[in-house]
């Protein structure tokens, strides 16, 4: 039992939310479980509405819960106060967003160098090691063109620079596809999930998108703001 | 990541330089009209600039401005003379005459008449001729400004319209001044005034001769103190020994600017257009700052999302807003004095005193901390979770 506990990245047990008051108040989670190892890519399925976004912003510390256990990387977040958390999520976990969210007017290697730069690092180095990340991607050559200037895919592949860069041992992605086509959403999805099997990194991806579940480890269905089903490694993921 | 932040606010060119423009739109219609206003305000004091040998000014206590006139007693002079530490007093007169030009033209001029023994109150610089020819009879300096236009001579010849020609007056030239002969002895140049009618100076017992029986004729008593004496000092004893106002120069000159500032709709009129400078600015640029910032909010999200402090984004949106406004000062700055400096300094008044440019500073620096601080609103209460919607 503690072998396995000590094993998760994410342990979340009971999880409750709910948005506004009285008349408008809408149960956005009514006790969400939700367990990932580490170097596993388990992927969060649903329909709109169901509670998918708000389930991974209250385990990156994005969003407080209304009740419920939660134990990301060893820590609660919600334990933690309002600077430590923001440093926490800084250090350790990385974002994927679905609209991709660089900057428009710098480069793709300043972009990935951001969240070095939040923490601190001195830009020489920020901006080395953002180098490294975007040649990791296969974007060697793109460093100094703007995000406007590159497809979907290789926007989406900065984005995936930035958020390994600070080598997070949580990688959470909302809908990392669905702006992309289907061959560039594979592409990408080998990164995100190389990220799991190489570094041994926890990584969330939810998605409506079938033609990635082969990527994961695990498939957690969801549905009313709880977990219905998780659909048991089908076979090695690719 | 303050660099990120520069190159956001510099890369989002049309909205960068819509800031910019509007900024400097702003801080030109400011210091322009700020510039205009004291330069209006300043020609209405400037005869006593002009009348620079005088510490103090003694005249009626219920005189209004350097221009008004309420006569002194003959006898004052000698009271103000008997004040101690008065090194000395001269008499002043100045007042509107008629004067009719060698072709029968008539117009009104401001004589200045100054102490025969000594000629203090005269003009400071001389174009041509000098001060002491005054001495001769019937003599009389003119002021350059109005020599083109009101007080020129009609050559006799005639132009292909048939009209007169004329040209300026110069030494040698005569007109009458209440029916009086005057000979013109010299041509000087004195500041742009507020008064149009042209300025001639004469000695102040031929002013009491060009000037029709009446009994009070002195203007004002001119006044130097006795080295090492303060004039603020002598001038409050004066008034208290004499009963008469003793102003030394700048008070009396912000008397005289008072008086119009007071009495006229000019600052009315100026303050309007500032404000409409300032509301331009908060219209335009502050507006769209705040748009910018909206536009970015989304990678504001982001990077809250990615540690960064709402401390270190409010760093952001504040460096964006001083340097956007440091930029649009400057341009506007440069364009007011560009303004000033291409224009001729006798027909438009334009003085930009250090305080302008420190006040057009201030009103950008309001305009921007504004629109960052309701921008920093959105920054602050974005919800980080946000990031994830499209
Ligand atoms: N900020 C909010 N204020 C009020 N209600 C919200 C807010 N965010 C989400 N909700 C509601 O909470 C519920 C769950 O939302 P959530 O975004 O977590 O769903 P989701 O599974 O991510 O949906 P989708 O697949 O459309 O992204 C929905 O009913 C939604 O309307
Ligand atoms: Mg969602």
């Amino acid at each position: 039992m503690t072998a396995v506990a000590n094993n998760l990245a994410i342990d979340a047990t009971g999880v409750t939310k709910a948005y506004g008051k009285g008349e408008n108040r809408v149960v956005a989670l009514a006790g969400a479980d939700l367990r990932v190892p580490y170097g596993e890519l388990v992927m969060l399925v649903g329909p709109s509405g169901c509670g998918k976004t708000t389930l991974i912003s209250i385990l990156a510390g994005l969003l407080t819960r209304d009740g419920g256990s939660c134990s990301v990387l060893g820590v609660d977040p919600q334990a933690l106060r309002n600077g430590p958390r923001t440093t926490w999520r800084g250090r350790n976990v990385g974002f994927v967003f679905q609209q991709f969210n660089l900057v428009p007017t710098v480069t793709a290697q300043e972009n990935v160098a951001i969240p070095l730069l939040i923490q601190g690092t001195p830009r020489a180095e920020a901006m080395g090691r953002a180098g490294d990340m975007l040649r990791k991607v296969g974007l060697c050559g793109r460093e100094r063109s703007l995000p406007p200037q590159m497809s979907g895919g290789q926007q989406q592949r900065v984005a995936i620079a930035r958020a390994l860069a600070p080598n997070p041992r949580l990688l959470v992605c909302d809908e990392p596809t669905s702006a992309l086509d289907g061959a560039t959403g594979q592409s990408v999805m080998e990164l995100v999930a190389r990220a799991a099997r190489e570094n041994g990194h926890a990584v969330v991806v939810i998605t409506h998108d079938e033609r990635i579940f082969r990527f994961a480890n695990r498939i957690v269905h969801m549905d009313d703001g709880r977990v219905t089903r998780t659909d048991e490694p089908l076979k090695e993921p690719a | 990541m303050l660099r990120i932040a520069i190159k956001m606010l510099f890369g989002d060119g049309a909205r960068f330089y819509g800031i910019l423009l509007g900024l400097a739109f702003a801080s030109l219609l400011i210091a322009q009209q700020s510039s205009i206003f004291v330069g209006l305000m300043s020609r209405t004091s400037a005869f006593i600039r002009d009348t620079p040998q005088a510490d103090i000014w003694v005249t009626d206590p219920d005189l209004l401005s350097v221009d008004d006139a309420k006569a002194l007693r003959d006898t004052d002079l000698q009271r103000v003379r008997g004040v101690p530490g008065v090194a000395w007093a001269v008499p002043l007169f100045k007042g509107l005459l008629g004067v009719k030009l060698g072709d029968g033209r008539r117009t009104v001029c401001e004589v200045v008449g100054i102490d025969d023994a000594t000629l203090i109150g005269g003009p400071h610089t001389m174009l041509d001729g000098q001060v002491a020819d005054l001495r001769q009879a019937d003599a009389v300096i003119v002021d350059n400004r109005r020599l083109a236009r009101e007080l020129r001579m009609d050559t006799g010849e005639r132009g292909p319209d048939g009209r007169p020609i004329y040209r300026p007056m110069r030494i040698g030239d005569e007109m009458e001044l209440n029916e009086r002969r005057a000979v013109v002895v010299g041509i000087c140049d004195n500041n742009e005034s507020f008064q149009y009618a042209p300025q001639v100076y004469t000695t102040y017992s031929r002013a009491l001769q060009f000037q029709p029986a009446v009994r009070r004729v002195m203007s004002m008593v001119l006044v130097r103190a006795e080295p090492g004496k303060d004039p603020t000092e002598l001038a409050r004893q004066i008034q208290a020994r004499t009963g008469l106002s003793a102003l030394p120069a700048s008070p009396f000159e912000w008397k005289t600017i008072g008086f119009w500032m007071r009495e006229t709709g000019i600052p009315i009129n100026f303050g309007i257009a500032i404000a409409l400078g300032f509301f331009v600015g908060v219209a335009i640029a502050g507006q769209m700052f705040y748009n910018f910032t909206l536009e970015n909010l989304k990678y504001f999200g982001a990077m809250k999302a990615m540690g960064a402090s709402s401390w270190l984004l409010l760093r952001m949106v504040a460096l964006q807003g001083v340097v956007a406004g440091a930029i649009g000062l400057g341009l506007g700055l440069g364009l007011a004095s560009a303004f000033g400096l291409s224009n001729n300094p006798d027909r438009l008044a334009f003085v930009m005193t250090w305080h302008i440019p420190v006040i057009t500073a201030g009103a950008v620096l309001v305009i921007v901390v504004g629109a960052s601080l309701i921008s920093m609103i959105r920054v602050i209460r974005l919800d980080p979770k946000s990031v994830f919607e499209g």
